[in-house]
């Protein structure tokens, strides 16, 4: 829990460069006496290292080929990236490893921001494929269209419950989460397409601001059990609701305890 | 701002528990204690009754009610009560006859007084005993409401001398135009007084009205009047915050993504829109889990906000466009709603979990100096600066179950909690009105949530919304 006093004072020594660097710091002088912070990676969407020690995220390359397609065809994302424990793509892609490549099927033009973090700070930068030509006519869902897992998963998938203000993995929560791995690893191979998110709720006791990062820790929880057990990082993605959807709203321990839980649904 | 006002308020009830706790009427809906013990040194208004020719007269009614509860309410002005007021009741300066004073009949006997008609004495000496006097009248005119409003001060000699304002005031000729103009002359009455006018100010908020399951941001004015809904997302769009030029509205929520047949939510995102137009501004967001609680920066040029980077939610400042994205606190608890002075740009009042339970913490912007403002007990959550950047409302459950919040207010340079809410119910959320002696806050009895506002000391409590749940009020000044 507690801050390495270094790494501490090297985080507000970095603030305050970058602060006096805007202009507005009246300490200036201590900063200058101190080593420039890493330069920051230049990109497109205005991302930058943060005021920690360590070597900053380097995009080394992204990019998408090919950059413009017809609908229902695909392209392929392409990136290296170097000195980033935490890497993601948007547009429902998720964590990727360092270096890799991905298939994305766009239907219309659409922009991909790769986020890179680490303790060093944090690098992004975007790639757009263009999409050009007449929608695909019909909606017959193609097969091993995401229906069929969406339906395995809300039929078959079992929420992980948690103690009041707690986010560690309870015996029952343990069995519910063994029992949903095996539900993934057989949607996972019959739709090499799906993926899914873990949801993390609340109860309606705490704020709704410190809900949201309850429930997060809630999901994280879920999700890093669910990896443990074997299943791909890349195709679980985590989502906090905090208070925001609950299945219940009575002022009691039985609705509390529904409430309070890590959920499995699509996330495509 | 005026902070001599609040202190008064604030001194009041610091005095070794001068809480005047007998008196007070029990408030429907929110049990408060509280009170102020500082009524007498208020100045004396008398407020008679406005009437309005022909068609204006319909709406007089609503004029009347709307011009006594701005003044009442703005805890400046003491109001003197209607059933002392005399019989004759001027509308206007003509109205005024001075009495006719002849020589006593007996030799050094007094003066005699002869009445001619109204006069300021009526109104200065008893029973009404008012240091000032508000009288006017309102016509119809070419299909609009017209006021001319009047103001003297009572202890001049003559009405002459003794007018303070003489204005006149335009409103459509309907209940909204008599609320308008009520409000536009008690502005004006108000700043006589140094009291800071609420006049144009907005209240932003989050409604779940409609299904029940989306939430969305809504505008009222100040009294709960001109709700409007602003954002159509149809999903979770909630914590509003605006910029201080008033122009800016930034807010939460989880955008609907399409994928095959079904509908899922996207993760959050900061969204801004320009709240003139609506129009959607550009703000580049990160993908996390969590985003929230944005809020602006008192010069308007950064947003000061949460979001999980690795693990928990932390504290993170970014350019209005989401660039020169920077982490500012870095530890493993959940930290939320952060909210720098107002007064000095620098320091950052926000929640965290580091030592435990959440608390309200403050910090340098930098990250530097970082201590923890309330005791330890309890869950503290929605801290919110006043306008002078003295005060913190926040709420907290210290003394309560957990879940059961009440509204507290420190002074950040003596560090000493005050309780404003006392049971009755969940009450959070408090947002500072520009005057700096309001407040918006919400309350949940029974199963409703609903926004109110108080006086900062806890009383002249009015619930402002009443249709599904509504949610973290955020009161700000109008753009004007």
């Amino acid at each position: 829990m507690r801050m390495n006093k270094k790494t501490l004072s090297a985080a507000v020594f970095g603030a305050l460069l970058l602060t006096a660097a805007e202009g507005c710091s009246k300490k200036a002088p201590i900063a200058a006496a101190l080593p420039p912070a890493p330069a920051a990676p230049r990109d497109t969407t205005g991302g930058e290292s943060g005021p920690v020690s360590g070597l900053a995220p380097r995009i080394d390359s992204f990019t998408a080929n090919p950059s413009s397609i017809l609908p229902g065809e695909s392209s392929n994302l392409t990136w290296s990236v170097a000195n980033a424990t935490d890497i993601m793509i948007d547009q429902n892609v998720g964590t990727v490893a360092a270096n890799g490549n991905r298939q994305v099927f766009p239907t219309s033009t659409t922009t991909f921001n790769l986020t890179a973090r680490g303790p060093g700070g944090m690098a992004a930068r975007a790639v757009t494929v263009t999409v050009t030509g007449p929608p695909p006519p019909a909606p017959t869902p193609p097969k091993g269209s995401s229906l069929p897992g969406a339906e395995m998963l809300s039929r078959e998938a079992q929420d992980a419950y948690f103690d009041y203000d707690r986010s560690d993995i309870r015996d029952d929560a343990r069995q519910a989460l063994t029992r949903d791995a095996d539900l993934l690893r057989r949607i996972f191979a019959s739709d090499p397409t799906f993926s899914v998110v873990v949801e993390g709720h609340c109860d309606e006791r705490g704020s709704a601001e410190y809900n949201l990062g309850l429930g997060d820790r809630r999901a994280s929880s879920a999700k890093d059990f669910l990896v443990g057990l074997g299943l791909p990082t890349d195709r679980i993605r985590t989502i906090s609701y905090g208070k925001e959807r609950p299945v219940c709203t009575d002022a009691n321990e039985g609705c509390y305890q529904r409430n309070r839980r890590a959920h499995l649904a699509p996330a495509q | 701002m005026k902070p001599k006002t609040v202190l008064v308020i604030i001194s009041a009830l610091l005095a070794g528990g001068a809480l005047v706790l007998t008196g007070q009427e029990p408030t429907p809906g929110v049990d408060i204690a509280g009170g102020v013990s500082k009524e007498s040194s208020k100045p004396v208004i008398a407020v008679p009754d406005f009437r309005g020719a022909g068609d204006a007269q319909k709406v007089m009614e609503v004029f009347n009610t709307t011009l006594w509860s701005e003044l009442e309410g703005s805890g400046a002005l003491k109001m003197a009560p209607k059933v002392t007021y005399p019989l004759l009741i001027p509308q206007q300066p003509s109205d005024f006859r001075a009495p006719t004073v002849t020589p006593s009949v007996t030799r050094g006997g007094p003066p005699q007084v002869t009445k001619n008609g109204p006069w300021l004495t009526d109104w200065s000496g008893p029973p009404v005993n008012a240091n000032n006097l508000a009288i006017g009248y309102t016509v119809p005119q070419d299909g609009r409401l017209v006021l001319y409003g009047y103001l003297y001060n009572l202890s001049q000699p003559t009405p002459t001398q003794a007018q303070l304002i003489n204005k006149t005031y335009f409103g459509s000729l309907d209940e909204g135009g008599a609320r308008q103009v009520a409000r536009q002359f008690a502005a004006d009455i108000l700043q006589q007084f140094g009291a800071k006018s609420l006049f144009g100010s907005k209240i932003f908020f989050v409604s779940d009205r409609g299904n029940g399951r989306n939430k969305e941001i809504w505008s009222m004015d100040y009294d709960g009047s001109n709700q409007k809904q602003l954002t159509f997302y149809k999903t979770i769009t909630t914590q509003p915050a605006v910029s201080p030029d008033g122009k800016t509205l930034a807010f939460v929520t989880y955008p609907q993504l399409q994928r095959g047949n079904v509908t899922i939510d996207g993760q959050p995102q900061i969204m801004m829109h320009s709240v003139e137009t609506g129009r959607r501004l550009t703000f580049n967001n990160f993908v996390s889990s969590v985003v929230e609680t944005p809020d602006f920066t008192p010069d308007g040029q950064r947003v000061i906000f949460s979001t999980t980077i690795d693990r928990d939610p932390q504290i993170c400042v970014s350019n209005l466009n989401g660039g020169n994205f920077r982490r500012i606190s870095n530890i493993r608890a959940i930290e939320v709603s952060p909210k720098v002075n107002p007064r000095n740009g620098n320091e950052v009042v926000f929640i965290s979990g580091r030592s435990g339970h959440q608390q309200l913490w403050r910090m340098n912007i930098d990250g530097s100096d970082v201590e923890m403002l309330t005791t330890g007990e309890g869950d503290v959550s929605n801290p919110a600066w006043s306008p002078d950047g003295q005060f913190i409302a926040f709420a907290w459950t210290r003394g309560y179950e957990p879940g059961n919040f009440n509204i507290f207010i420190m002074n950040i340079g003596k560090r000493q909690p005050i309780q404003l809410t006392h049971g009755m119910g969940r009450n959070e959320n408090p947002s500072w009105g520009p005057d700096g002696l309001h407040m918006a806050f919400t309350s949940k009895q029974g199963r409703s949530t609903e926004v109110f506002t108080m006086l900062a000391d806890g009383t002249h409590i009015q619930q402002l919304t009443g249709v599904g749940n509504n949610f973290q009020p955020v009161w700000a000044r109008g753009i004007n």
